[in-house]
């Protein structure tokens, strides 16, 4: 009897969290929303942020950390995008992981998203405190970006380098496979 | 079961020198003796820590132009020379990004920013880069405190600034500075190694 009712919780919730919009962002609680252009970017620090890495549905998870100002991060962007509209479909969900600064957030970030015209889920991460929290994202992880996080339920990669678009999607099938 | 055997032992052995090589790569360690460097300044001489008699330690800070995260902490920086050095603890910069690869991290641009903010350490160009992958360096800023020994310059410390890149009134812990206030007293370093977010080191 007591595990029906966690089942119908379980069900209820999921139900919920499918209702409450189509970002994956949308179930988590931002610290600021900024605003621009008819961009709408949600801030997170780090407690708000990392449900984010801790998914168990049937969805598996691209997050990649990456800034405007970092070159090797820019430059990687349309591969991201192009794994996103390739696999959109087939329950892989791309993350990009803003690490502005936030006074550059709607001067440089969102001029950018319009300009790249970025289709995939963007969301700001901003955690000063970034030794209280890089470990958590991966024990291997130095602190410089570009870096990325492939996962699902099942299995979880870590990277802290540069991809080529099929060096991407190897690692994404790899995963999807397993 | 003989042939599992094996590739059990095969997988095992794949996988503990893929460790060992990772350790021996990734640099200094805590209480691993530095070697020491010659690198060209600024100012167009060359710079290696032998150079520093008197010095105690150092703080060798690889940092560069461009990155947003090394502009935040340039003020910082010029602060922790002006503190330390007549303490014994110079501040040591080192670009370590190819020019090639980041057009704003050029020697050029290096003696142009070190003018405009007036640096009182010296901003070494780590040529061909070959300087800062002994040390480990991934990205920029980061810190290394080498307290000087008989055996030589001992790393002490290994990370980032203080705890606040963003706004320093909102600093909690000097990492740095309580690195070598405590190398000061001949005391143990009360956290020895953290990380920060930084911009790839650009070889």
């Amino acid at each position: 009897m007591k595990s029906w009712g966690i089942l119908l919780l379980f069900t209820g919730f999921l139900s919920f969290a499918q209702d409450n919009g189509n970002t994956v962002a949308s179930a988590l609680k931002p610290i600021k929303i900024y605003e621009s252009g008819g961009v709408k970017i949600a801030s997170y620090d780090f407690n708000s942020f990392e449900p984010i890495l801790h998914k168990k549905d049937n969805t598996t998870y691209v997050i990649n950390f990456w800034a405007t100002w970092c070159l090797p991060c820019v430059k990687e962007l349309p591969y991201f995008e192009q794994l996103n509209e390739k696999y959109k479909n087939q329950n892989v969900k791309v993350i990009l992981v803003s690490m502005d600064m936030p006074n550059k957030v709607e001067s440089v970030l969102i001029p950018f998203i319009l300009k790249k015209k970025l289709q995939s889920e963007i969301l700001h991460l901003d955690d000063p405190d970034a030794n209280a929290w890089i470990e958590k994202v991966d024990a291997i992880w130095s602190g410089a970006i570009p870096a990325t996080v492939i996962y699902n339920a099942n299995k979880s990669m870590f990277y802290e380098r540069s991809f080529t678009y099929s060096d991407l999607e190897n690692e994404l099938l790899q995963i999807i496979n397993k | 079961m003989r042939t599992f055997k094996i590739s059990a032992l095969l997988v095992l052995i794949t996988v503990f020198s893929a460790f060992t090589a990772l350790s021996s790569d990734s640099g200094y360690q805590i209480d691993d003796i530095a070697a020491d460097f010659s690198l060209k300044n600024v100012n167009n001489k060359k710079v290696s820590l032998s150079d520093y008699k008197d010095a105690k330690g150092f703080i060798v800070i690889f940092t560069c132009n461009h990155c947003p995260y090394a502009k935040a902490y340039e003020d910082r920086i010029i602060a922790l020379d002006k503190r330390y050095e007549s303490l014994g603890y110079p501040v040591i910069a080192i670009n370590p990004n190819n020019p090639a690869v980041q057009p704003d991290d050029s020697f050029d641009l290096m003696q142009k920013r070190a003018k405009e903010k007036g640096f009182t350490f010296p901003y070494l160009f780590d040529e061909g880069q070959k300087i800062y992958p002994k040390f480990g360096a991934t990205k920029t800023p980061h810190v290394y405190v080498l307290e000087k020994t008989k055996a030589g310059n001992v790393v002490k410390y290994i990370g980032a600034i203080d705890d606040n890149y963003s706004d320093e009134t909102a600093v909690k812990t000097k990492y740095v500075e309580n690195a070598v206030n405590a190398l000061l007293k001949n005391e143990e370093v009360p956290v020895k190694t953290t990380k920060a977010i930084g911009c790839s080191i650009k070889a």
